[in-house]
Parts: C-alpha cells; sequence; structure tokens
C-alpha cells in the first residue's frame, strides 16, 4: 500500500505531462465549418490519454511483478540432428503456400522477399563489418535503374539485365565504397546519407537517360523458364506460359511465380552471406569491427576488407532492385527515399545486427505488420516508432540475437579440429 | 658505451652486416613535442633487443613509427636493408615486423580460434569463389589454419580455452593469445609492447621463459619494451635506454645496470 502511495506522486506528475503532450496532437483537431476553419477541442481524449496514462505509472511495479518482466520470444532450440528436418520443413512450407494463399499475401510475401534481400545485404555492411551505411537505398536504385535502363535502351530482359544489375550495383557500391574508407561511425553514416540522396538527385534530373520524375514504366515482367506469362504471346508466333503447360490464363500465376522467383533469390542471397560470415573474408569482416588497428598490426589492408563489405552488400541490393523493378513494372525516383534506406537499416538492427535469421524475422515483421494494419494507415509511422522505442527498451540486441562461434573444434579431441 | 653522440656514429658507420633492423636518426615531432629524437638501434636476426626508459620517454613512439602506425618526421627504418618508412601498417606486417600493444587488442567477441584464424587472412588464399562453393581445396586450407591455430594454442597452453570468448580470458591469457596472434603470421620481428604489464609474478617468470623459448624454437627476432627490469635484465642480449626520447645508453644488461646516466634517470640510487 505504501508502494502505492509512493507512486502517487510520479503517476500525477506523468499524466500531467501526457496531457501536455496530448491536448495540441488529439485535444484540438481543425474541422471546416462551412467556408471556416475553426479549432473543435476535444477534452474527453486528453482526459482519457492521462488517466491511462495515471493508471499505468501506478501500476506498473505490480504489473511487472505479475508477467515476471516480459519476455519475449526465442528460437525454440532443436536438437542439431533436427536441424536440417525443420529447415526442410519451413523451405517446403514457404514454397507450398502460395498455392493455398490469396493473392494479396503473396503479394505482400513477395515484398518481404525483397525487402529480406535487402536486409541482408545491408547486414553484410552494417552486421558483419560494422559500417554505418545510411545510403543503402542508393543501390537498391542503381540496380533497380540498371534492369529499367538496359530494357528501355536496349530491349534486355529480366534475366539478362539480373547479373549486370548486380554487377553494376556493386561497382557503385565500390566507388563509392573509395572515399569514405577512412571515415568511421557518425561520419561515415552522414557521408553514406549523402551518396543515396546523390544517386536518386542523379535519377531524378537526367532526365534524358532516366524519365526524371516520372520514371520508366512499361517494364516486363520476368519469365519463366523462359516464357512469358502474359496472355498473349509478346512476339508473333511465340508460346505463353499458360500456353506450354496447357492452363487456363490466371493471373495469379504471375504472382505466384514472382513471390517463388523472389523466395529463390532471397534464398540465394541467405545462403552466399551465410558462406561468406565462414569464410576468411568474413572473419576479416568481424575482426575489422572488433579492432581496425589489431587487423592493420597483423597485416590485413582495411581498405580492401571494408571495400568488399560495401560492394558485396551493394551487388544484393543490386539484385533486389532489378527484380523490384520487374515487379512493379516501373521504376521513379519516389521509391528510392532516405526513409528506404532507413527502413532496411530498422530491419537490420531490429532483427539483431549480423543475425541472418533476425534479419529475415524483422523483414516479415516490419513489412506485413503496416499492411495488415491498414486500417491504421493514419498511425503506421507511429506504431512503427513505438515498435522500434519498446525493442531498445527490452531488446537492444535485436529480435534474434546472433549467436557467434562460427568455427568450432571438439575440445581436448581429435587434433584437426572439424569445420563447421 | 654511453651517449647518444656513440649511438649516432655506430649508425653512421653504415651497412653493418647482420643487423635484421636497422633504424637511424629517428625522430617523431608531434607539433611542439619531439617525442622521439635522434634514436638508433640496430637489432640483429634472433636477438632479444629491450628498449627501457621512464613513462612518457618515447619508446611506444618508437615502436609506432617501426610499425608503420606513425611515419617519422625524419630518419630511416630498415628491415634487412629495405625501408619501411611510409609503407603503412599493414604492409609492414606482411614484411614481417608484428607487434602486440600495450593494452591488449583482441578481437574480443571473438573465440579465442577464430582470433588465429583471422590473424591467418593476410596469408590464407582469399580466393571467394572456392568458399562459397566449399571446395576441398578451400576445406584443406581452412583445416590446415585450424591446425596451425591449435598447434599455438597447444604451445601457449591456452587449449582448453579454443571455443571461448576472447574478452573473457584472464588478462595472462589474453596477452598470450595475443602473442600467439602474432607469431601465427610467422614474423621475423616480434615488436612487444610491455608485455608484463599486468601479470603476476609467476606469470612474468613464464613471459620470461616464453620469450626465449619464441626466439629459440622459432628464430623470431624480438624489439621490446618494459619497465619490468627482472624482465629486462632476465631475457635481453641488449638494452637501449631512452630518457626524453633521446637515447642515453645502450649496450649488455650489465653495462646498462652499471652505467651512471641509467641510474640517474630511470633505475635510481640503490
Amino acid at each position: 500500500m505504501s508502494a502505492l502511495r509512493a507512486r502517487l506522486g510520479p503517476a500525477l506528475i506523468a499524466a500531467l505531462m501526457s496531457v501536455v503532450l496530448i491536448a495540441p496532437i488529439f485535444g484540438l483537431k481543425l474541422q471546416r465549418v462551412g467556408a471556416r476553419t475553426v479549432l473543435a477541442p476535444h477534452w474527453d481524449f486528453v482526459l482519457w490519454g492521462a488517466l491511462a496514462v495515471f493508471a499505468w505509472q501506478l501500476l506498473r511495479p505490480a504489473a511487472a511483478l505479475a508477467t515476471g518482466g516480459l519476455r519475449l520470444p526465442t528460437l525454440p532450440e532443436f536438437s542439431a540432428r533436427r536441424h536440417p528436418l525443420v529447415l526442410a520443413l519451413i523451405l517446403l512450407l514457404a514454397f507450398a503456400w502460395p498455392f493455398f494463399a490469396g493473392r494479396s499475401a503473396v503479394d505482400i510475401a513477395t515484398l518481404v522477399m525483397i525487402y529480406v534481400m535487402l536486409g541482408l545485404g545491408l547486414n553484410i555492411v552494417v552486421g558483419f563489418a560494422g559500417l554505418l551505411d545510411l545510403g543503402f537505398v542508393g543501390f537498391y536504385a542503381t540496380g533497380a535503374y540498371t534492369f529499367a535502363m538496359l530494357y528501355h535502351w536496349a530491349g534486355w530482359s529480366f534475366w539478362e539485365a539480373l547479373p549486370l544489375a548486380g554487377a553494376i550495383s556493386a561497382f557503385f557500391g565500390f566507388i563509392l565504397g573509395f572515399p569514405v574508407l577512412r571515415l568511421r561511425g557518425d561520419y561515415l553514416a552522414i557521408v553514406t546519407l549523402g551518396f543515396g540522396e546523390i544517386i536518386r538527385l542523379l535519377l531524378v534530373n537526367l532526365t534524358d537517360w532516366t524519365g526524371g520524375p516520372d520514371g520508366i514504366s512499361g517494364l516486363p515482367k520476368p519469365t519463366v523458364l523462359g516464357l512469358p506469362m502474359t496472355r498473349s504471346p509478346l512476339v508473333e508466333g511465340g508460346t505463353t506460359f499458360h500456353q506450354f503447360f496447357g492452363l487456363e490464363f490466371d493471373t495469379m500465376h504471375m504472382v505466384i511465380a514472382l513471390y517463388l522467383m523472389a523466395l529463390l533469390l532471397a534464398l540465394i542471397t541467405l545462403l552466399v552471406s551465410n558462406r561468406l560470415i565462414r569464410m576468411p573474408i568474413g572473419r576479416a569482416w568481424e575482426a575489422l569491427r572488433e579492432d581496425e588497428i589489431a587487423c592493420r598490426s597483423l597485416g590485413m589492408n582495411p581498405m580492401r576488407i571494408k571495400l568488399s563489405a560495401f560492394t558485396l552488400g551493394a551487388m544484393f541490393a543490386g539484385f533486389g532492385g532489378a527484380f523490384f523493378a520487374a515487379r512493379q513494372g516501373i521504376v521513379n525516383p519516389e521509391s528510392f527515399t532516405f526513409i528506404e534506406s532507413a527502413l532496411i537499416l530498422s530491419i537490420v538492427v531490429l532483427g539483431g545486427m549480423g543475425s541472418q535469421l533476425g534479419v529475415i524475422l524483422a523483414a516479415i515483421v516490419l513489412i506485413v505488420l503496416p499492411e495488415l494494419a491498414r486500417e491504421f494507415s493514419e498511425y503506421r509511422m507511429l506504431v512503427f516508432g513505438l515498435v522500434l522505442v519498446l525493442m531498445m527498451i527490452w531488446r537492444p540486441q535485436g529480435l534474434l540475437p546472433v549467436k557467434r562461434r562460427h568455427v568450432q573444434v571438439d575440445e581436448g579431441a581429435a587434433r584437426e579440429g572439424a569445420a563447421r | 658505451m654511453t651517449a647518444a653522440s656513440t649511438m649516432g656514429a655506430m649508425g653512421a658507420m653504415g651497412t653493418s652486416a647482420g643487423h635484421l633492423l636497422e633504424v637511424r636518426d629517428l625522430s617523431m615531432r608531434f607539433g611542439g613535442l619531439l617525442a622521439v629524437d635522434g634514436v638508433a638501434l640496430a637489432v640483429k636476426a634472433r636477438e632479444i633487443f629491450a628498449i627501457i626508459g621512464p613513462n612518457g620517454a618515447g619508446k611506444t613512439t618508437v615502436f609506432n613509427c617501426v610499425s608503420g602506425f606513425y611515419r617519422p618526421t625524419t630518419g630511416s627504418i630498415r628491415l634487412d636493408g629495405q625501408s619501411l618508412v611510409g609503407l603503412g601498417s599493414h604492409r609492414v606486417a606482411r614484411r614481417g615486423v608484428v607487434r602486440t600493444f600495450q593494452n591488449v587488442r583482441l578481437f574480443k567477441s571473438m573465440t579465442v580460434l577464430e582470433n588465429l584464424l583471422a590473424a591467418q587472412h593476410a596469408q590464407l588464399s582469399r580466393s571467394v569463389l572456392g568458399g562459397l562453393f566449399n571446395t576441398a581445396g578451400y576445406r584443406r586450407l581452412e583445416r590446415e589454419a585450424i591446425a596451425r591455430a591449435l598447434t599455438w594454442l597447444d604451445f601457449m597452453g591456452l587449449r582448453e580455452f579454443v571455443n571461448r570468448e576472447a574478452g573473457n580470458l584472464a588478462y595472462g591469457h589474453q596477452r598470450r593469445l595475443e602473442i600467439a596472434r602474432c607469431m601465427i603470421t610467422e614474423p621475423r620481428l616480434l615488436l612487444l609492447d610491455e608485455p608484463a604489464a599486468g601479470l603476476n609474478p609467476q606469470e612474468k617468470k613464464d613471459l620470461q621463459q616464453l620469450i626465449g623459448r619464441l626466439r629459440d624454437e622459432f628464430g623470431v627476432t624480438v624489439l621490446l619494451i618494459e619497465h619490468d627490469m627482472g624482465l629486462v635484465m632476465g631475457v635481453s642480449e641488449r638494452i637501449l635506454v631512452l630518457e626524453h626520447g633521446r637515447p642515453i645508453a645502450e649496450g649488455t644488461p650489465d653495462e646498462v645496470r652499471r652505467n651512471e646516466q641509467v641510474i640517474k634517470a630511470y633505475l635510481g640510487e640503490a
């Protein structure tokens, strides 16, 4: 009881503070009355808000006691032997479910896969190598525009353009990596932020090549096994997907095919980045993140190591960008604003820096949640911010923090340790 | 065998054969401060050479110049006759000059084994494709790297900690791991910056033995900075004494111990 009394003062102050905050935002609303605009007060809003804050502050210790401190989910532990089984099950599910799911769900899942790709790419730069990159969207845009321009000016198909999109993005990563190598932390973040904007502004202003603010439209969807998934053949005498397989034409086929391609690309990204981190180059990234001076004293070239992280991360963004362009059928600079970089970075941070599973989970959460909550679309950014703040309080290391130990040897046992 | 003039003359005499490291007329200026002023030293191959001196005498600055972290204001640094000045620290390291740090610099959140694997980065083949596809050749290289790391862990008596996070090791073990991490790069010249700092008497004794063994069994030349006189006198063959960035004496431990200038400046009357 006395504990409750002790909380009374702080709770009152908190309630008062919330009145101050809520009143101008929710308490007063602009309303049009005929030709005039008036301020209409909504004091009940303020009152309920303040009451809620008051009650929460008063009962917080009790609530904490009751729930025993909130525990966020961790991955269930599986024995090493059942690992492949679980993995196969998840894969099977990921490949099979679009055939039973609705169009919009599959569409969202495709978007999730693009962000998984982007998140895993940025994870190499931020999570593995510890270089804070706020301009990642620049490479995403490079990939998207590479495909768009190759199609527009040279008639390349998606699959022809995909490797080049990755390569050109990687090249940009390499070029932009050079001047920023000496920078660290905040300074690096600011310069990369600038690069992201420069690329976007170039796209807006190189009107002759990129179509300026309107972008490039009419991009073809990717073909499946070389067969276009359109109602009628693109060229005279060609065969379409549904004709070849003797199916009824259905636009849903395209949606599913896009999802499967995105899944495949995301899986490749996952496999490659999973290998990279276990390779010497991955260890070098981590070592560099830990202590650059020690790295140099051991003969590692920090420039080369940082550049490789930048380049590889950018390459995956390029793949993601090209796929995004093909899926949308249109690219314009609007899709590549800073908020996009921020979203990808949030995916990496929310997932747990350096943790690939975490990145995947965070991509799902951050893309699906806003889609589910479309009715509350006004409050999307609010909820987004709230989720991030709560995460930082309860789980600063991310949803699924990395479990380190990539290379192990049996302690005491066999001389030649088994690399996992 | 005393003053700086003698030293300078010795350096000027030129191409003294058999010297692995030759530093001449080394000066390092930070703004108005002349941290190192006309230091010269010549270390023979397979020698254990110590630099001592009071705090702020410029010992670590000399180290930073030799290991390429600083570019000296004037002077030359030659390894086997080849200049190291202006190479950059990682290139100096590739020439076979590696160092430890006064405050241990391990990759703290990586395991002990991974620290030793990362250190072999410069030696390992960096074929990315081989790694991506996990080819037989790549796996063999990895196995060899791990085997080398384990050999060094055995040598240092750190085998039981192989999968432990480096940052969680006891301080003495961290120091040993840092030395192992240097040795696994197969250096010609090992620079140890106060390796005994923070060690207990037993660990200091072990360290002294270890430094001797590194030289005898692996033929590495050792240049060390140390305050612990027991260790310095016990392990080194020649000693250079610095004060205020200037060399004040050089010689065998016995010579240095008897040198009046050194006693006044550093060792103290006793």
